[in-house]
C-alpha cells in the first residue's frame, strides 16, 4: 500500500516536471505542425489561398523541376559539407585530444569554436569578402604569381560549401573531441599488445568507438545545413536555389503559404529520414 | 578580506542599481518625450533619422519604422497583423489597387495632397485612385535599367538592351533580383512594352532570361547588387539606375546608368493611409511631410538609396551635385522613354515567378 502509494507521488512528480516541456512542446511543435501541414493542402487560386484539402502542391514540387532542384540542390550541398566537415574536423579533434597537453586542451578547445563567437550573417558576408574577386585569397595569389587572373569564388557552390565548412568543422570537432576523451587508453594499448599496428588499432578499435561522436555531429550537420538560408543567399549569389531559399521566394515574392508549407513539410520528411537512418548512433544509452 | 568583497559586492549593487535606475530613467525619459506612436511599414529610404526626425520633433511623435522588401512581404506583414497595428504603408506604385482590393488602404482627400506640384508623368491617377477615390500619392521614382562601370565597359555598348545577353561582358553581369522590372527590361529588349507584356510573350522571355542568366555572375538583392558593382566585383547591373548609383556618386564617380535606346522601366513608390489605422489625421500629416519639398528633398538623397521626388518643388532644397546625380535636367526625356511595370494578373503573375525561378535555378 505504502509502495503504491509511493509510486503514484513519484508518478505525479514526473509528470510535474514532464508537464511543462511536454506543454511547451505541444504549443510550439506539434499544433504549428498540424496547422502547416493543413495548410500544406490548401491551394492558392489567383491571390486566394483556399481550403482544397488535396495533394496538388505535393503532385506540383514533383512536377515542376525548379522546385524538385531545390531539393537536389540542399542534398548535395549538405552532403559535401558533412563529408567535408567529418573528414576535417576528426583529424583537429584527434590533435587535441591526443596530441595538446591536458592543460592547454581547453585553450585549444576555445580557439576551435572561436568562430562560433561571432554572429552567422557577420561571418558569411566575411567570407563573401575574402572570397571576393578583390578579396584576401584572390589578391594573394595574384600577388605570388599563382593565377594570373582572379578566380570565381564568391556567388558560387564552392562558395557556400566553404562558409559552412567553417562552421560546422567546429561542431564536429567538439562531438567528436567529446567522445575521444571519453576512450580509455586501455583498449588501444591492449590491441597494441595483441600486435595490432597503428593504423588496425585506429580502424578497428578507435573508429569504432569514435563513430557515434561522428554521427552525432554528422546529423547536427545535416539537419543544420539542409534547413539553412542564410549561408547560401548571401555566398551563393543565388546562381542556384536550395530548399530553405525557395521556401522563402514562397513566401517573401508570392505570399503562397500553401507551396511554402509543402515544401517545409518535405524539408522536414528528409531530415526525419537522415534521423531514422543515424537512429541507432543517436540513442541516449550506449551499451 | 571578507569585508573587502562585502565593499566590493555592495559597490557592484550599488553600481548595478544605478545603472538600472539610469537605463529605466532614460527609457522613461524617451517614451515621455513623445505623447504620441505612428507605426509605418515601409521602404528602407524611410528609415533614414534625418528624415523621419525633423516630424517626430515637430509633431511631438515617436515614428515606429519596419522596413520590408517586395510587395508580398508587405502584405503578409498586415495580413499577421492585428486591425489598427499600422497607420502608414509605403507600397510599390503598380500595387496600390492590390491594396485597395485587400481592403488596406484608406481614402486620402484629394485636397490634402500638393497634386499640382508633382511632376504629372508621375502623378499616376491610374495607381493611385480607385473609382475615382485617391488611395495612395506617388512620393518617389526612378529607372530600373542598366548601371555600369564607366571605366570599365564601352559605354556606347550599354545604348542597346541586349547587352545583357550577349556574350561580350560574360562573367561580369549582375542581374537585380526582381522579376518584374527585369521581365519588363527583358520585354522592351524583345520590342514588346510592359503595358502589352501577356502569357504569348513568355516562352520568348524566358529564353532571354535564361541566356542572360548564362552571362551573368551573380543575381541578387539591393545591398549585393551594389556592393558587386561597387567593388567591381561586377561591372554592369541589370534592373540598376539612380538608386543604385546616385548615392556612391561621391565616392564612385566611375559608376554610371543608362537608358538603352529600347527604353527603360521606371518605378514609382506610394505612400498612403491605413484604414484601419486609429489615427488617421497623423498617419495623413506624415503623409503630407514626406511629400512636402523638404521632405522630399530627404527621402530623394535618403542614406538607403537616392531616387526622383515626386514634387518637383523638392528642387528647390537639393544642392547642385545632388540634382546632377539624380540627373535632374535630363527627367523630360527620361520620363518620355520609359515605361511603367508590367501589371500581371494573378496567372500571369505566377508564370512569370515560376521564369524567374526556373532563371536562378539554370
Amino acid at each position: 500500500m505504502a509502495t503504491a502509494s509511493l509510486e503514484t507521488r513519484e508518478n505525479r512528480r514526473a509528470w510535474g516536471f514532464v508537464t511543462p516541456a511536454l506543454l511547451w512542446t505541444v504549443a510550439f511543435f506539434v499544433i504549428p505542425f498540424i496547422v502547416m501541414a493543413a495548410i500544406s493542402l490548401a491551394t492558392r487560386k489567383g491571390r486566394e489561398i483556399v481550403m482544397a484539402w488535396n495533394f496538388d502542391n505535393y503532385i506540383e514540387f514533383f512536377e515542376k523541376a525548379h522546385l524538385l532542384k531545390g531539393l537536389f540542390v540542399s542534398l548535395e550541398i549538405t552532403f559535401t559539407v558533412t563529408i567535408i566537415s567529418v573528414i576535417l574536423a576528426y583529424p583537429l579533434a584527434w590533435i587535441i585530444a591526443e596530441r595538446v597537453p591536458q592543460k592547454w586542451q581547453r585553450m585549444a578547445l576555445i580557439m576551435a569554436i572561436l568562430p562560433f563567437w561571432t554572429s552567422y550573417v557577420v561571418r558569411s558576408y566575411s567570407w563573401l569578402l575574402v572570397l571576393a574577386q578583390n578579396g584576401v585569397i584572390n589578391n594573394t595569389l595574384v600577388y605570388l604569381g599563382v593565377i594570373s587572373e582572379p578566380l570565381e569564388l564568391a556567388s558560387t557552390r564552392t562558395a557556400t560549401v566553404i562558409g559552412f565548412v567553417h562552421f560546422f568543422v567546429m561542431l564536429l570537432t567538439l562531438t567528436i573531441y567529446a567522445n575521444l576523451v571519453q576512450m580509455p587508453p586501455n583498449y588501444r594499448r591492449a590491441a597494441a599488445d595483441l600486435g595490432a599496428n597503428g593504423f588496425q588499432v585506429f580502424w578497428h578499435v578507435v573508429l569504432p568507438l569514435t563513430l557515434p561522436g561522428i554521427m552525432v555531429g554528422a546529423f547536427l550537420t545535416f539537419v543544420l545545413c539542409i534547413g539553412d538560408y542564410i549561408t547560401p543567399q548571401i555566398l551563393g549569389g543565388n546562381n542556384e536555389l536550395a530548399l530553405p531559399q525557395v521556401i522563402m521566394l514562397q513566401l517573401g515574392r508570392r505570399a503562397d503559404f500553401p507551396m511554402a508549407a509543402t515544401l517545409s513539410i518535405i524539408l522536414m520528411v528528409v531530415v526525419t529520414l537522415a534521423y531514422i537512418a543515424c537512429a541507432r548512433w543517436l540513442k541516449m544509452e550506449r551499451t | 578580506m571578507s569585508r573587502h568583497v562585502s565593499t566590493g559586492k555592495t559597490r557592484n549593487k550599488f553600481l548595478s542599481s544605478t545603472a538600472t535606475f539610469i537605463l529605466g530613467a532614460v527609457a522613461m525619459a524617451q517614451t515621455a518625450q513623445a505623447t504620441e506612436e505612428l507605426n509605418a511599414l515601409v521602404w528602407c529610404d524611410h528609415t533614414d533619422p534625418a528624415l523621419i526626425e525633423p516630424f517626430e520633433k515637430e509633431y511631438d511623435v515617436k515614428v515606429n519604422l519596419k522596413e520590408y522588401e517586395g510587395t508580398g512581404a508587405g502584405l503578409s506583414i498586415i495580413e499577421q497583423s492585428r486591425p489598427g497595428d499600422w497607420d502608414v504603408f509605403v507600397i510599390d506604385g503598380v500595387d496600390v489597387h492590390r491594396a485597395v482590393e485587400m481592403g488596406v488602404l484608406a481614402e486620402i482627400p484629394a485636397d490634402a495632397l500638393p497634386t499640382s506640384d508633382i511632376f504629372p508623368e508621375v502623378v499616376m491617377a491610374e495607381n493611385n485612385v480607385v473609382d475615382g477615390k485617391t488611395y495612395a500619392v506617388t512620393e518617389k521614382f526612378g529607372y530600373n535599367t542598366i548601371s555600369f562601370d564607366k571605366t570599365k565597359v564601352d559605354p556606347k555598348d550599354m545604348e542597346d538592351m541586349s547587352v545583357i545577353w550577349s556574350d561580350k561582358y560574360a562573367g561580369r553581369i549582375a542581374v537585380y533580383d526582381y522579376y518584374l522590372p527585369v521581365i519588363g527590361l527583358v520585354g522592351l529588349g524583345l520590342g514588346i512594352d510592359t503595358a502589352d507584356l501577356g502569357a504569348d510573350d513568355m516562352p520568348a522571355i524566358k529564353e532571354k532570361l535564361f541566356a542572360m542568366k548564362k552571362v551573368s555572375k551573380q543575381v541578387g538583392e539591393v545591398v549585393s547588387s551594389q556592393t558587386a558593382l561597387a567593388t567591381g566585383e561586377v561591372d554592369i547591373l541589370v534592373g540598376g539606375g539612380e538608386w543604385i548609383t546616385a548615392v556612391l556618386s561621391e565616392e564612385k564617380p566611375n559608376l554610371d546608368w543608362i537608358i538603352p535606346k529600347q527604353g527603360g522601366l521606371r518605378w514609382a513608390q506610394s505612400i498612403g493611409v491605413m484604414k484601419d489605422s486609429e489615427k488617421p489625421d497623423l498617419a495623413l500629416k506624415f503623409v503630407q511631410y514626406i511629400m512636402s519639398p523638404e521632405g522630399q528633398a530627404r527621402l530623394a538623397t535618403s542614406s538607403c538609396y537616392w531616387g526622383m521626388p515626386a514634387n518637383a518643388k523638392a528642387g528647390e532644397n537639393l544642392t547642385d551635385a545632388q540634382k546632377a546625380a539624380l540627373r535632374w535636367d535630363d527627367q523630360d526625356g527620361y520620363l518620355k522613354n520609359s515605361q511603367l511595370y508590367p501589371i500581371p494578373d494573378a496567372d500571369l503573375d505566377a508564370e512569370m515567378q515560376d521564369a524567374w525561378v526556373e532563371m536562378l535555378q539554370q
